[in-house]
Protein backbone atom coordinates (compact mmCIF):
# COMPACT_ATOMS: atom_id res chain seq x y z
CA UNK A 1 0.00 0.00 0.00
CA UNK A 2 1.28 3.29 -1.03
CA UNK A 3 0.66 5.04 2.84
CA UNK A 4 2.69 2.30 4.24
CA UNK A 5 6.07 4.18 4.44
CA UNK A 6 8.68 3.56 7.08
CA UNK A 7 10.33 7.04 8.90
CA UNK A 8 12.54 7.00 11.82
CA UNK A 9 9.95 8.90 13.79
CA UNK A 10 6.88 6.40 12.70
CA UNK A 11 5.92 3.40 14.47
CA UNK A 12 3.57 0.87 13.50
CA UNK A 13 1.41 -0.97 15.79
CA UNK A 14 -1.24 -3.22 16.40
CA UNK A 15 -5.11 -1.83 17.72
CA UNK A 16 -7.76 -4.19 19.11
CA UNK A 17 -10.90 -1.70 18.62
CA UNK A 18 -14.37 -1.35 19.37
CA UNK A 19 -16.57 -0.81 16.43
CA UNK A 20 -19.58 0.95 17.31
CA UNK A 21 -22.95 0.64 16.15
CA UNK A 22 -22.85 4.57 15.19
CA UNK A 23 -20.04 3.42 13.14
CA UNK A 24 -17.16 5.03 15.14
CA UNK A 25 -14.03 3.35 15.81
CA UNK A 26 -12.42 3.10 19.23
CA UNK A 27 -9.20 1.88 20.18
CA UNK A 28 -8.90 -0.14 23.37
CA UNK A 29 -5.30 -1.33 23.48
CA UNK A 30 -2.33 -1.12 21.31
CA UNK A 31 1.16 -2.94 20.67
CA UNK A 32 4.01 -1.99 19.15
CA UNK A 33 6.09 -4.86 17.08
CA UNK A 34 7.77 -6.64 20.02
CA UNK A 35 6.36 -4.44 22.87
CA UNK A 36 3.91 -5.18 26.00
CA UNK A 37 -0.14 -4.17 25.03
CA UNK A 38 -1.00 -0.84 26.70
CA UNK A 39 -4.22 -0.22 27.45
CA UNK A 40 -5.64 2.98 26.24
CA UNK A 41 -7.32 4.69 29.71
CA UNK A 42 -9.21 7.83 27.91
CA UNK A 43 -9.22 9.31 24.14
CA UNK A 44 -9.32 12.96 24.81
CA UNK A 45 -9.80 13.81 21.00
CA UNK A 46 -10.56 12.36 17.99
CA UNK A 47 -9.90 14.59 14.17
CA UNK A 48 -8.35 13.78 10.89
CA UNK A 49 -4.82 15.75 11.23
CA UNK A 50 -1.36 14.66 9.54
CA UNK A 51 1.61 13.86 11.86
CA UNK A 52 4.41 16.27 11.05
CA UNK A 53 6.74 14.09 13.18
CA UNK A 54 6.18 10.60 11.71
CA UNK A 55 4.48 11.79 8.56
CA UNK A 56 1.54 10.72 6.97
CA UNK A 57 -2.25 11.44 7.67
CA UNK A 58 -5.23 10.20 9.01
CA UNK A 59 -7.53 9.92 12.11
CA UNK A 60 -5.91 11.34 14.87
CA UNK A 61 -6.86 9.61 18.17
CA UNK A 62 -5.39 12.08 21.20
CA UNK A 63 -4.98 8.95 23.68
CA UNK A 64 -4.16 8.58 27.60
CA UNK A 65 -1.96 5.55 28.42
CA UNK A 66 -1.09 6.08 31.85
CA UNK A 67 0.43 9.10 32.43
CA UNK A 68 1.39 9.65 28.62
CA UNK A 69 -0.34 11.10 25.97
CA UNK A 70 0.19 8.77 22.78
CA UNK A 71 -0.81 10.69 19.20
CA UNK A 72 -2.11 7.23 17.87
CA UNK A 73 -2.89 7.61 13.78
CA UNK A 74 -5.12 5.71 11.95
CA UNK A 75 -3.95 5.76 7.96
CA UNK A 76 -5.78 3.43 6.29
CA UNK A 77 -5.67 0.67 6.19
CA UNK A 78 -2.75 1.04 9.11
CA UNK A 79 -2.42 2.43 12.80
CA UNK A 80 0.58 4.01 13.74
CA UNK A 81 2.07 5.91 16.80
CA UNK A 82 4.81 8.96 16.98
CA UNK A 83 7.64 7.41 17.71
CA UNK A 84 9.11 9.42 20.89
CA UNK A 85 5.97 9.44 22.38
CA UNK A 86 5.95 5.55 22.91
CA UNK A 87 8.98 5.53 25.18
CA UNK B 1 -27.33 38.23 -8.10
CA UNK B 2 -23.61 37.87 -8.58
CA UNK B 3 -22.13 34.23 -7.93
CA UNK B 4 -19.80 33.53 -5.45
CA UNK B 5 -17.33 31.19 -7.08
CA UNK B 6 -13.68 29.85 -5.43
CA UNK B 7 -11.27 28.25 -7.44
CA UNK B 8 -9.03 25.97 -5.06
CA UNK B 9 -5.40 25.07 -5.89
CA UNK B 10 -2.92 22.42 -3.60
CA UNK B 11 0.03 23.79 -3.96
CA UNK B 12 3.18 21.71 -5.42
CA UNK B 13 0.22 18.83 -4.89
CA UNK B 14 2.52 15.52 -5.82
CA UNK B 15 5.54 17.18 -4.37
CA UNK B 16 4.00 18.46 -0.63
CA UNK B 17 2.18 15.10 -0.81
CA UNK B 18 5.70 13.40 -0.82
CA UNK B 19 7.02 15.52 1.76
CA UNK B 20 3.96 15.15 4.38
CA UNK B 21 5.40 11.17 4.16
CA UNK B 22 8.41 11.65 4.53
CA UNK B 23 9.99 14.57 6.94
CA UNK B 24 13.20 13.74 6.03
CA UNK B 25 13.10 15.34 2.87
CA UNK B 26 11.15 18.18 3.88
CA UNK B 27 13.77 20.92 4.32
CA UNK B 28 15.32 19.72 0.82
CA UNK B 29 14.77 20.40 -3.27
CA UNK B 30 12.22 17.98 -4.22
CA UNK B 31 10.81 17.03 -7.00
CA UNK B 32 8.36 14.18 -8.17
CA UNK B 33 9.66 13.08 -11.56
CA UNK B 34 8.42 10.12 -14.13
CA UNK B 35 10.34 6.90 -14.62
CA UNK B 36 14.22 8.15 -15.94
CA UNK B 37 14.96 3.91 -16.79
CA UNK B 38 11.64 3.89 -18.62
CA UNK B 39 12.11 7.24 -20.28
CA UNK B 40 9.48 9.08 -18.43
CA UNK B 41 12.13 11.33 -16.76
CA UNK B 42 10.33 14.69 -16.57
CA UNK B 43 9.70 16.74 -13.45
CA UNK B 44 5.83 16.53 -12.66
CA UNK B 45 6.32 18.58 -9.44
CA UNK B 46 8.55 20.72 -7.32
CA UNK B 47 8.43 22.04 -3.81
CA UNK B 48 9.19 25.80 -2.80
CA UNK B 49 12.78 25.08 -2.13
CA UNK B 50 13.02 23.40 -5.47
CA UNK B 51 10.93 26.07 -7.38
CA UNK B 52 13.34 28.91 -5.63
CA UNK B 53 15.99 26.69 -7.74
CA UNK B 54 14.51 27.64 -10.58
CA UNK B 55 13.20 23.89 -11.16
CA UNK B 56 10.15 24.21 -13.69
CA UNK B 57 7.37 21.15 -14.02
CA UNK B 58 7.63 19.24 -17.03
CA UNK B 59 11.11 19.78 -18.15
CA UNK B 60 13.69 16.94 -18.11
CA UNK B 61 15.69 15.24 -14.42
CA UNK B 62 18.72 16.43 -16.18
CA UNK B 63 18.16 19.82 -16.85
CA UNK B 64 16.49 20.58 -13.83
CA UNK B 65 19.64 18.81 -11.79
CA UNK B 66 21.49 21.41 -13.76
CA UNK B 67 20.27 23.92 -11.66
CA UNK B 68 19.85 22.63 -8.53
CA UNK B 69 22.62 19.48 -8.59
CA UNK B 70 20.99 18.44 -5.17
CA UNK B 71 17.92 17.84 -6.16
CA UNK B 72 16.15 15.01 -4.86
CA UNK B 73 13.69 13.08 -7.13
CA UNK B 74 11.10 10.76 -6.00
CA UNK B 75 9.11 8.62 -8.10
CA UNK B 76 5.44 9.61 -8.55
CA UNK B 77 2.69 7.84 -6.31
CA UNK B 78 -0.40 8.17 -8.31
CA UNK B 79 -2.68 5.87 -6.00
CA UNK B 80 -1.42 8.15 -3.15
CA UNK B 81 -2.51 11.43 -4.43
CA UNK B 82 -5.92 10.20 -5.90
CA UNK B 83 -6.72 9.08 -2.34
CA UNK B 84 -5.61 12.57 -1.35
CA UNK B 85 -7.72 14.76 -4.18
CA UNK B 86 -10.55 12.86 -2.93
CA UNK B 87 -9.53 13.65 1.16
CA UNK B 88 -9.38 17.07 0.12
CA UNK B 89 -13.08 16.49 -2.06
CA UNK B 90 -14.80 15.44 0.55
CA UNK B 91 -13.94 18.64 2.84
CA UNK B 92 -14.72 20.65 -0.28
CA UNK B 93 -18.79 19.04 -0.33
CA UNK B 94 -19.16 19.75 2.88
CA UNK B 95 -19.56 23.73 1.76
CA UNK B 96 -21.48 22.99 -1.93
CA UNK B 97 -22.73 20.06 -3.98
CA UNK B 98 -21.55 21.65 -6.91
CA UNK B 99 -17.86 20.48 -6.86
CA UNK B 100 -16.01 20.59 -10.41
CA UNK B 101 -12.98 18.93 -10.56
CA UNK B 102 -10.10 19.94 -13.01
CA UNK B 103 -7.45 17.51 -12.85
CA UNK B 104 -6.55 15.97 -8.99
CA UNK B 105 -5.24 18.80 -7.42
CA UNK B 106 -7.74 22.17 -8.71
CA UNK B 107 -11.98 22.50 -7.93
CA UNK B 108 -13.89 24.68 -8.74
CA UNK B 109 -16.77 25.46 -5.96
CA UNK B 110 -20.08 27.27 -6.57
CA UNK B 111 -21.10 28.91 -3.19
CA UNK B 112 -23.70 30.78 -4.37
CA UNK B 113 -26.95 31.05 -2.70
CA UNK B 114 -29.51 33.30 -1.44
CA UNK B 115 -28.89 35.71 1.51
CA UNK B 116 -25.17 34.77 1.30
CA UNK B 117 -23.21 37.88 0.92
CA UNK B 118 -19.59 38.05 -0.70
CA UNK B 119 -17.94 39.25 2.70
CA UNK B 120 -19.00 35.57 3.59
CA UNK B 121 -17.78 33.86 0.70
CA UNK B 122 -14.67 35.23 1.42
CA UNK B 123 -14.48 33.90 5.24
CA UNK B 124 -15.80 30.87 3.64
CA UNK B 125 -12.68 30.81 1.41
CA UNK B 126 -10.25 31.16 4.75
CA UNK B 127 -12.02 28.71 6.46
CA UNK B 128 -12.28 26.23 4.10
CA UNK B 129 -7.81 27.09 3.42
CA UNK B 130 -7.40 26.34 7.18
CA UNK B 131 -9.18 22.86 7.16
CA UNK B 132 -7.06 21.63 4.50
CA UNK B 133 -3.80 22.72 6.12
CA UNK B 134 -4.87 21.51 9.47
CA UNK B 135 -6.81 18.51 8.56
CA UNK B 136 -4.68 17.01 5.72
CA UNK B 137 -0.98 18.85 6.07
CA UNK B 138 -1.10 20.33 2.53
CA UNK B 139 -1.71 24.16 1.12
CA UNK B 140 -3.66 25.46 -1.36
CA UNK B 141 -4.67 29.01 -2.65
CA UNK B 142 -7.69 30.14 -3.20
CA UNK B 143 -9.23 32.54 -5.81
CA UNK B 144 -12.89 33.55 -4.83
CA UNK B 145 -14.59 35.72 -7.95
CA UNK B 146 -18.01 35.78 -9.88
CA UNK B 147 -16.91 33.35 -12.52
CA UNK B 148 -14.53 30.24 -13.15
CA UNK B 149 -11.93 32.23 -14.89
CA UNK B 150 -11.14 35.23 -12.84
CA UNK B 151 -11.38 33.07 -9.73
CA UNK B 152 -8.94 30.62 -11.55
CA UNK B 153 -6.72 33.86 -11.96
CA UNK B 154 -6.99 34.49 -8.15
CA UNK B 155 -5.60 31.48 -7.20
CA UNK B 156 -2.40 31.99 -9.33
CA UNK B 157 -1.71 35.32 -7.81
CA UNK B 158 -0.98 34.37 -4.07
CA UNK B 159 0.74 31.31 -3.41
CA UNK B 160 1.18 29.10 -1.11
CA UNK B 161 -1.78 29.32 1.60
CA UNK B 162 -3.56 32.38 0.61
CA UNK B 163 -7.02 33.50 0.04
CA UNK B 164 -7.38 36.30 -3.14
CA UNK B 165 -10.67 37.79 -4.19
CA UNK B 166 -11.75 39.58 -7.01
CA UNK B 167 -14.97 41.50 -6.38
CA UNK B 168 -16.79 42.41 -9.53
CA UNK B 169 -16.41 45.60 -8.17
CA UNK B 170 -12.58 45.39 -8.73
CA UNK B 171 -11.45 43.14 -11.58
CA UNK B 172 -10.69 46.05 -13.66
CA UNK B 173 -8.18 47.14 -11.19
CA UNK B 174 -6.60 43.62 -10.32
CA UNK B 175 -7.27 41.95 -13.39
CA UNK B 176 -7.01 44.12 -16.09
CA UNK B 177 -3.61 45.07 -15.60
CA UNK B 178 -1.59 40.73 -16.02
CA UNK B 179 -0.56 39.93 -19.04
CA UNK B 180 -3.05 38.20 -21.29
CA UNK B 181 -0.88 34.77 -21.33
CA UNK B 182 -2.49 34.57 -17.62
CA UNK B 183 -5.78 34.00 -19.12
CA UNK B 184 -7.44 30.64 -19.47
CA UNK B 185 -7.19 29.23 -22.94
CA UNK B 186 -4.81 32.09 -23.62
CA UNK B 187 -1.19 29.83 -24.66
CA UNK B 188 2.02 30.48 -26.26
CA UNK B 189 0.49 30.67 -29.93
CA UNK B 190 -2.43 32.60 -28.84
CA UNK B 191 -0.48 34.81 -26.85
CA UNK B 192 2.07 35.33 -30.11
CA UNK B 193 -1.25 36.55 -31.86
CA UNK B 194 -2.34 38.78 -29.76
CA UNK B 195 0.87 39.85 -29.43
CA UNK B 196 1.02 41.01 -33.08
CA UNK B 197 -1.93 43.16 -32.58
CA UNK B 198 -0.52 44.99 -29.62
CA UNK B 199 -2.70 43.05 -27.23
CA UNK B 200 -0.26 42.41 -24.27
CA UNK B 201 -2.67 42.85 -20.98
CA UNK B 202 -5.90 41.31 -20.35
CA UNK B 203 -7.17 44.88 -19.96
CA UNK B 204 -6.07 45.36 -23.71
CA UNK B 205 -8.16 41.90 -24.80
CA UNK B 206 -11.00 43.51 -23.16
CA UNK B 207 -10.91 46.68 -24.56
CA UNK B 208 -10.20 45.50 -27.90
CA UNK B 209 -13.26 45.32 -30.64
CA UNK B 210 -14.81 41.65 -29.90
CA UNK B 211 -15.88 42.06 -34.22
CA UNK B 212 -11.85 42.44 -35.07
CA UNK B 213 -11.14 39.70 -32.61
CA UNK B 214 -13.08 37.29 -33.68
CA UNK B 215 -12.02 37.96 -37.66
CA UNK B 216 -7.87 37.25 -36.29
CA UNK B 217 -8.70 34.66 -33.46
CA UNK B 218 -12.31 32.81 -34.51
CA UNK B 219 -14.38 31.81 -32.22
CA UNK B 220 -12.59 31.78 -29.34
CA UNK B 221 -11.86 35.63 -30.18
CA UNK B 222 -15.47 36.30 -28.89
CA UNK B 223 -14.72 33.73 -25.82
CA UNK B 224 -11.30 35.74 -25.13
CA UNK B 225 -13.19 38.98 -25.10
CA UNK B 226 -15.83 38.04 -22.96
CA UNK B 227 -13.74 36.40 -20.42
CA UNK B 228 -11.16 39.62 -20.03
CA UNK B 229 -14.35 41.22 -19.19
CA UNK B 230 -16.02 39.21 -16.71
CA UNK B 231 -18.76 37.89 -18.61
CA UNK B 232 -18.07 34.22 -18.26
CA UNK B 233 -21.34 32.57 -17.24
CA UNK B 234 -20.35 28.74 -17.74
CA UNK B 235 -21.73 26.72 -14.42
CA UNK B 236 -20.16 24.78 -11.51
CA UNK B 237 -20.63 21.10 -12.37
CA UNK B 238 -22.71 19.39 -9.58
CA UNK B 239 -20.87 16.77 -7.98
CA UNK B 240 -22.97 13.89 -9.19
CA UNK B 241 -22.89 15.16 -12.60
CA UNK B 242 -20.42 13.24 -14.84
CA UNK B 243 -19.53 15.52 -17.94
CA UNK B 244 -20.39 14.15 -21.51
CA UNK B 245 -17.30 12.42 -22.96
CA UNK B 246 -16.22 14.02 -25.84
CA UNK B 247 -12.87 11.80 -26.87
CA UNK B 248 -11.09 8.90 -25.70
CA UNK B 249 -7.83 8.75 -26.38
CA UNK B 250 -4.12 7.20 -24.94
CA UNK B 251 -0.18 7.64 -25.67
CA UNK B 252 2.64 6.12 -24.97
CA UNK B 253 6.45 6.61 -24.79
CA UNK B 254 8.24 3.26 -25.49
CA UNK B 255 11.01 2.29 -23.60
CA UNK B 256 13.00 2.65 -27.00
CA UNK B 257 12.05 5.19 -29.89
CA UNK B 258 10.38 3.60 -33.34
CA UNK B 259 12.64 3.27 -35.98
CA UNK B 260 10.84 1.28 -38.52
CA UNK B 261 7.01 0.86 -39.60
CA UNK B 262 6.97 -2.51 -37.89
CA UNK B 263 7.26 -0.72 -34.62
CA UNK B 264 4.78 2.13 -35.62
CA UNK B 265 2.21 -0.88 -36.91
CA UNK B 266 2.90 -2.55 -33.24
CA UNK B 267 2.40 0.69 -31.16
CA UNK B 268 -0.49 1.76 -32.90
CA UNK B 269 -2.00 -1.51 -33.00
CA UNK B 270 -1.44 -1.47 -29.12
CA UNK B 271 -3.21 1.86 -28.60
CA UNK B 272 -6.30 1.06 -31.01
CA UNK B 273 -7.01 -1.96 -28.60
CA UNK B 274 -6.69 -0.16 -25.83
CA UNK B 275 -8.71 2.95 -26.92
CA UNK B 276 -11.45 0.28 -28.49
CA UNK B 277 -11.70 -1.44 -24.91
CA UNK B 278 -12.14 1.77 -23.46
CA UNK B 279 -15.24 2.65 -25.85
CA UNK B 280 -16.70 -0.72 -25.55
CA UNK B 281 -16.41 -0.07 -21.88
CA UNK B 282 -18.08 3.25 -22.07
CA UNK B 283 -20.96 1.78 -24.63
CA UNK B 284 -19.40 4.53 -27.02
CA UNK B 285 -18.41 3.85 -31.34
CA UNK B 286 -15.95 6.65 -32.56
CA UNK B 287 -15.98 8.24 -36.25
CA UNK B 288 -13.22 10.39 -36.13
CA UNK B 289 -9.81 9.28 -35.32
CA UNK B 290 -6.60 11.24 -34.57
CA UNK B 291 -2.85 10.09 -33.81
CA UNK B 292 0.07 12.69 -32.76
CA UNK B 293 3.26 11.71 -32.94
CA UNK B 294 6.75 13.38 -31.03
CA UNK B 295 10.16 13.60 -32.34
CA UNK B 296 13.17 12.83 -30.46
CA UNK B 297 13.64 16.33 -30.67
CA UNK B 298 10.17 16.42 -28.81
CA UNK B 299 7.90 18.69 -31.47
CA UNK B 300 4.78 16.77 -31.90
CA UNK B 301 2.37 16.98 -34.95
CA UNK B 302 -0.95 15.01 -35.27
CA UNK B 303 -3.29 14.64 -38.11
CA UNK B 304 -7.10 13.09 -38.12
CA UNK B 305 -9.50 11.14 -40.73
CA UNK B 306 -13.10 10.43 -40.82
CA UNK B 307 -14.87 6.68 -41.03
CA UNK B 308 -17.05 5.30 -42.74
CA UNK B 309 -19.32 3.80 -40.16
CA UNK B 310 -18.69 5.05 -36.01
CA UNK B 311 -16.52 2.30 -34.32
CA UNK B 312 -15.31 0.29 -31.17
CA UNK B 313 -13.18 -2.35 -33.05
CA UNK B 314 -9.26 -2.53 -32.85
CA UNK B 315 -8.44 -3.45 -36.25
CA UNK B 316 -10.71 -0.54 -37.79
CA UNK B 317 -9.33 1.85 -35.49
CA UNK B 318 -5.75 0.82 -35.91
CA UNK B 319 -6.25 0.60 -39.79
CA UNK B 320 -7.36 4.13 -39.89
CA UNK B 321 -4.61 4.85 -37.70
CA UNK B 322 -1.81 3.26 -39.79
CA UNK B 323 -3.05 4.92 -42.65
CA UNK B 324 -2.56 8.34 -41.21
CA UNK B 325 0.69 7.41 -40.20
CA UNK B 326 2.42 6.51 -43.10
CA UNK B 327 0.62 9.06 -45.17
CA UNK B 328 2.00 11.67 -42.59
CA UNK B 329 4.84 10.14 -40.49
CA UNK B 330 6.08 7.50 -42.43
CA UNK B 331 10.02 7.40 -43.26
CA UNK B 332 10.71 10.30 -41.26
CA UNK B 333 11.75 7.65 -38.24
CA UNK B 334 12.81 7.70 -35.38
CA UNK B 335 9.81 9.00 -33.13
CA UNK B 336 9.96 8.97 -29.36
CA UNK B 337 6.62 8.89 -28.34
CA UNK B 338 2.89 8.51 -30.29
CA UNK B 339 -0.83 8.72 -29.25
CA UNK B 340 -4.21 8.13 -30.73
CA UNK B 341 -7.40 9.41 -29.88
CA UNK B 342 -11.14 9.36 -31.17
CA UNK B 343 -13.78 11.60 -31.14
CA UNK B 344 -17.20 12.37 -32.95
CA UNK B 345 -18.77 9.62 -30.19
CA UNK B 346 -22.70 8.20 -30.38
CA UNK B 347 -23.63 5.43 -28.48
CA UNK B 348 -23.43 1.84 -29.81
CA UNK B 349 -27.08 1.40 -28.72
CA UNK B 350 -27.71 3.51 -31.60
CA UNK B 351 -29.41 1.87 -35.13
CA UNK B 352 -27.12 0.23 -37.34
CA UNK B 353 -27.70 -0.25 -41.33
CA UNK B 354 -27.52 -3.78 -42.22
CA UNK B 355 -26.20 -4.70 -45.96
CA UNK B 356 -26.58 -7.75 -48.03
CA UNK B 357 -22.94 -8.18 -47.91
CA UNK B 358 -23.35 -9.30 -44.90
CA UNK B 359 -20.33 -7.13 -43.67
CA UNK B 360 -22.32 -5.67 -40.50
CA UNK B 361 -23.00 -9.27 -39.75
CA UNK B 362 -19.22 -9.48 -39.55
CA UNK B 363 -18.09 -6.25 -37.37
CA UNK B 364 -20.99 -7.23 -35.25
CA UNK B 365 -19.11 -10.70 -34.62
CA UNK B 366 -15.77 -8.99 -34.27
CA UNK B 367 -17.02 -6.45 -31.40
CA UNK B 368 -18.57 -10.13 -29.61
CA UNK B 369 -15.28 -11.42 -29.68
CA UNK B 370 -13.53 -8.36 -28.61
CA UNK B 371 -15.82 -8.16 -25.43
CA UNK B 372 -14.58 -11.61 -24.81
CA UNK B 373 -11.51 -10.66 -24.47
CA UNK B 374 -12.58 -7.67 -22.46
CA UNK B 375 -14.13 -9.95 -20.21
CA UNK B 376 -10.49 -11.75 -19.97
CA UNK B 377 -8.09 -9.17 -19.61
CA UNK B 378 -10.50 -7.99 -16.75
CA UNK B 379 -9.99 -11.23 -14.88
CA UNK B 380 -6.55 -12.78 -15.63
CA UNK B 381 -4.99 -9.56 -16.50
CA UNK B 382 -3.89 -7.80 -19.41
CA UNK B 383 -1.24 -9.60 -20.79
CA UNK B 384 -3.46 -13.07 -20.84
CA UNK B 385 -4.06 -12.68 -24.50
CA UNK B 386 -2.01 -10.68 -26.77
CA UNK B 387 -1.94 -9.98 -30.73
CA UNK B 388 0.46 -11.84 -32.49
CA UNK B 389 1.51 -8.22 -33.84
CA UNK B 390 2.60 -6.47 -30.67
CA UNK B 391 5.07 -9.18 -29.84
CA UNK B 392 7.23 -8.72 -32.81
CA UNK B 393 8.95 -6.48 -29.83
CA UNK B 394 9.63 -7.57 -26.38
CA UNK B 395 10.08 -4.19 -24.87
CA UNK B 396 6.59 -3.27 -26.53
CA UNK B 397 4.54 -6.28 -25.25
CA UNK B 398 4.98 -5.26 -21.87
CA UNK B 399 3.12 -1.90 -22.31
CA UNK B 400 -0.36 -1.84 -20.96
CA UNK B 401 -1.81 1.64 -22.42
CA UNK B 402 -5.18 1.31 -20.32
CA UNK B 403 -3.72 0.11 -16.78
CA UNK B 404 -0.85 2.55 -17.17
CA UNK B 405 -1.58 5.97 -15.44
CA UNK B 406 -3.35 8.60 -17.61
CA UNK B 407 -4.29 11.34 -16.15
CA UNK B 408 -7.84 12.44 -18.79
CA UNK B 409 -7.61 16.30 -19.96
CA UNK B 410 -10.63 17.78 -18.74
CA UNK B 411 -12.86 20.01 -21.06
CA UNK B 412 -13.96 23.44 -19.88
CA UNK B 413 -17.37 23.67 -21.01
CA UNK B 414 -19.90 20.83 -20.35
CA UNK B 415 -20.31 18.85 -23.07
Amino acid sequence: MSVHRESAAKLYVKVRADFTLDGRIVPLMLRTEDGPACRIDRIVDVRPAPSLKAGGQGMRYTCRVGERTLMLFYDEPYWFIEADDSR
Amino acid sequence: MDRIILHCDANSFYASVECLYNPAIRHRPVAVSGDAQARHGIILAKNEIAKRYGVKTGEAIWQARQKCPELLCVPADFSLYVRFSRKMRRIFEQYSDRVESFGLDEVWIDLSQPGLCWDEGVRMAHALRRRVREELGITISVGVSFNKVFAKLGSDMKKPDAVTAIAPDRFRELVWPLPAGDLLFVGPSTRRKLAAINITTIGDLARFDPALLQSRLGKNGLTLSAFANGEDRSPVMPSDQRMAIQSIGNSTTPPHDLTCEEDARCLYTLLAESVAARLRAEGLRARCVSISARTAQLSTASCQCMLKEPTNLTDEIAQAALGLFAGRFGGHFPYRSVGLSCSHLSPDNAPIQLDFTGNEEKRMRLEQLERSIDGLRRRYGHQIVQRGVVLCDRDFAQINPVENHTIHPVPFYAG
